[in-house]
């Protein structure tokens, strides 16, 4: 038996509505909103001000800091003004607001790199320039990752599992374009000195594992495709890493204590637009799908372009849509505007109907123990709860809080209807104050 | 406000993530129970009559409309629609003979529901099964309690004329001794055949006496995944054990063992009574420990008590440990392995460790998995402020 990671859970995944929808060019918007802050670590500081005229590709955040990245501007136009506007996040973050002028004239520094001239640091240089974060939602600068595992690592896996249910994004990619996911895997590969990679996509991509399978290079590419059990959260990435090597990233470890690095397949895709053409991460595929949309779709969109487009791309709201999420529906937020921006990490927008809506007014534990036989992480979610509510901070610490990755499968789960995440986030921000 | 906001009007939930449950809800499971609980009334209906029907009816009817009273006067939500008073109101009948009066159930329901459920704050908070813990408070009437009808000596299917406390039985059917009473002696029963015993064709407790029909149900739990093996099997096996290594009056080992499994209200308990979410521990090691003990105990008793049988009891008395259970016999940390694991060595895994956590490493950027959290990097940056609860839920139409 191949090994696996602890827990799981498998709702049914939606794929289906929009995984058969070829990836469609979104126009840009007439206006973009980019915040300075789409990345974890510090916040970028706006290196333009309104009135000036910038180009596509032109640097308009610049990071303070290592672990942060550069934003670009992903269209040419002016300034419209540079502050506060409301982020996926639900706050307000500022950001450059930039009025389309249609040209896309592209910034004089976009140019392609001469590939085979690189040397390890330069691959380094280009995707810290570009301002590549994780694009598969978490959004840890990629440079700033590379730099952590340099020298630390033997495997390299590349995460195409997309566990989250709709979500498409990363299997239109691969499917689509398994060339250029491919050599941005061997330009990571080459950034770290290894000779081998695990791309390790879920089952229910079979087409894409196909499309894959006839690109790989026979024998000696060091790229070994491994199709995984569809069960979420199998692309967490400590399950990821647990699933493909049987390691566990220790506590408080980072991968590369285990010798791993994991990077998104759309990340590697967006590694190697930048060396091959030199673009910074102004663009990606966000799948909007979900219940309430009338035609899911997969949509290469401009950082940056209010939500709203997107739907209205997807052919607008269908039925009694009474919520709308950035990201998957076990880990993303809901939003409460549409006119909020796509940001570098954003991978879906989903509209949920209102049959969808399971919430309770008294949710009720009723221990059946279903919490903790899920957990990815061997919590027991049902007990950090009984803490929360205690304020129990001792509790919370000795049930080791600070572990869950709040991938919401015990939530799911309940029979209780218990908003288990919502209460371990609040229960890490107790177990934090009282340390 | 977008365009789109205005010209729908959408008015959008904000509320934590996960945004998609199972459809599996506290009720399905019940009804899941319930059902599971079936067969054995069909053979309680056929071995004594239609008054088994009318007893777990009453008992179960008795239980929803104490729920509901008592949380009607205390202007507590209400919480009948979960089914779990109906369950607590049916296994409690089947732990009765059929002939109790049913004003004694009556009793009983409202000792299940108002005093030990409900004063302990509703579902999930008793600390031991309230059915069962009825039954020992039963015992408040010994007569009632031990009074014992041979399956099928009815004379209507009908009828059969009430207990009457003061005077002793005085029933339309054949009062007779159940085949614990002759194993607490040492004795193999001999009125009644092992296979006689494994229907359900013996004198006991109205929801005990077919082991054959509670499996049944138990194969129900599990395949509908409402319960794991782990309990059950860990009673059944432990008892299965010791009644082999030890079986009392020079009787034949694997003879006197299929006896004790078959008798009394081990299949119940086991099935039924120690899978009780709410006075059962959750975690798997820990539920195999509770097992051990429930079936150590249940033997004990069985072996050494004044009382025949030990079921109740020994259940009773595990469900009191639960929380010490639970927090001693965890699967351990993710990652507690500290050392750097080889590739080869590392599918065993770590051995888990309940030993205290190792001091952590310095606080460094949290790392959350790529799986589509959107907008993390400002999420991150917001937890300081992160202290107060989010709220539940928040509309908005802006």
């Amino acid at each position: 038996m191949s090994p696996s990671f602890f827990g799981g859970i498998h709702p049914d995944d939606g794929k289906r509505l929009a995984s058969n929808s070829a990836i469609e060019v979104l126009p840009p918007p007439e206006q973009v909103v980019i915040p300075m802050s789409m990345h974890i670590g510090a916040e970028c500081v706006p290196a333009v001000k309104k009135g000036d005229r910038v180009l596509l590709g032109q640097v308009i955040g610049e990071a303070p800091s290592f672990v942060s990245a550069p934003i670009h501007s992903s269209v040419s136009g002016v300034v419209a003004a540079v502050e506060p506007r409301l982020h996926p996040n639900g706050r307000n973050v500022l950001s450059v607001v930039i009025s389309n002028d249609g040209k896309d004239e592209y910034y004089e520094g976009v140019a392609p790199h001469e590939e085979d001239a690189l040397s390890p640091s330069d691959i380094i240089g280009i995707v810290k320039a570009a301002g590549i974060v994780g694009m598969g939602g978490a959004a840890f600068p990629t440079h700033a990752k590379i730099s952590s595992a340099l020298g630390r690592v033997d495997t390299m896996i590349v995460n195409a599992a997309e566990c989250e249910p709709y979500i498409t994004a990363d299997h239109r990619i691969l499917l689509e374009r398994p060339d250029e996911v491919l050599a941005g895997i061997r330009l990571l590969m080459r950034a770290l000195g290894l000779d081998r990679a695990v791309l390790a996509v879920e089952a229910n991509k079979a087409d894409a594992i196909k499309a894959l399978k006839e690109k790989l290079r026979p024998g000696g590419d060091g790229i070994r495709l491994l199709t995984l059990k569809t069960r979420y959260p199998q692309g967490a990435e400590k399950q990821l890493i647990q699933t493909v090597t049987g390691r566990q990233v220790p506590l408080g470890g980072l991968p590369a204590d285990v010798g791993c690095v994991v990077f998104n397949a759309f990340t590697c895709w967006s590694v190697n637009r930048a060396v091959k053409t030199g673009l910074p991460a102004i663009e990606r595929v966000v799948t909007v799908s979900g219940p309430g949309i009338a035609a899911p779709s997969n949509l290469l969109c401009r950082i940056g372009t209010p939500v709203e487009r997107l739907i209205s791309a997807a052919g607008g709201l269908a039925g009694e849509v009474n919520k709308i999420i950035m990201g998957g529906p076990m880990m993303g937020n809901a939003i409460y505007s549409t006119e909020v921006p796509v940001v570098k990490g954003t991978n879906s927008v989903l509209a949920m109907t209102k049959e969808y809506d399971r919430h309770v007014e008294n949710p009720a534990c009723i221990r059946c123990g279903r919490c903790v036989a899920v957990c990815p992480m061997r919590l027991q979610p049902l007990y950090l709860y009984i803490c929360e509510r205690k304020g129990d901070a001792a509790g919370l610490n000795r049930l080791n809080v600070s572990d869950c990755i709040e991938c919401g499968s015990c939530a799911y789960i309940c029979p209780g209807r218990l908003e288990l995440v919502q209460s371990i986030r609040s229960g890490k921000a107790i177990a934090r104050g009282k340390k | 406000m977008s365009a789109l906001d205005k010209e729908r009007q959408l008015i959008l939930t904000v509320s934590s993530s996960p945004h998609i449950r199972t459809g599996e809800d506290t009720r399905s499971i019940m009804l899941d129970v319930i059902i599971a609980l079936l067969p054995a009334l069909a053979v309680a209906a056929y071995m004594f009559g239609v008054r088994a029907i009318l007893l777990a009816l009453a008992s179960t009817a008795a239980c929803v409309f104490f729920e509901w009273g008592y949380r009607k006067a205390m202007k507590k939500p209400q919480a009948i629609g979960d089914l779990s008073a109906a369950v607590t109101g049916l296994l409690l009948s089947y732990c009765l003979p059929v002939t109790t009066p049913f004003w004694a159930v009556v009793i009983g329901d409202f000792f299940a529901i108002v005093l030990v459920k409900q004063l302990f704050g509703g579902i999930g908070k008793n600390f031991v099964n309230p059915a069962l813990a009825a039954r020992a408070f039963m015992f408040s009437w010994p007569v009632i309690m031990t009074t014992w009808v041979t399956p099928l000596s009815y004379k209507s299917f009908f009828t059969l004329k009430l207990i009457d406390a003061s005077t002793g039985p005085t029933v339309d059917a054949v009062t007779a001794a159940t085949p614990l009473a002759s194993l607490a002696n040492g004795a193999i029963p001999e009125s009644v055949s092992l296979l006689q015993a494994f229907v359900g064709q013996v004198g006991g407790s109205m929801g005990e006496i077919s082991a054959f029909a509670l499996l049944l149900g138990g194969l129900y739990l599990l395949v509908r995944r409402v319960i794991t093996p782990v309990i059950p099997l860990s009673y059944l096996l432990t008892v299965a054990a010791l009644t082999f290594i030890f079986p009392l009056g020079g009787n034949g080992r694997l003879e006197w063992m299929l006896w004790q499994l078959c008798s009394g209200g081990l299949m119940l308990g086991a099935v039924f009574m120690a899978t009780d979410y709410t006075t059962s521990p959750v975690n798997p090691r820990a539920q195999a420990v509770y097992g051990i003990g429930c079936g150590a105990i249940t033997v004990f008793i069985r072996y050494f008590g004044a009382y025949v049988e030990g079921v109740s009891y020994a259940i009773l008395l595990m469900n009191t440990c639960v929380w010490l259970l639970d927090r001693a016999f965890h699967s351990g940390r993710f990652g507690a392995a500290r050392k750097r694991l080889a590739p080869a060595a590392a599918q065993a895994g770590p051995a888990p460790s309940s030993a205290p956590a190792p001091v952590r490493p310095p606080e460094r950027p949290a790392e959350k998995p790529e799986t589509g959290s959107a907008g993390a990097a400002a999420d991150e940056a917001g937890k300081a402020s992160a202290g107060a609860p989010d709220p539940k839920e928040e509309k908005s139409d802006e």
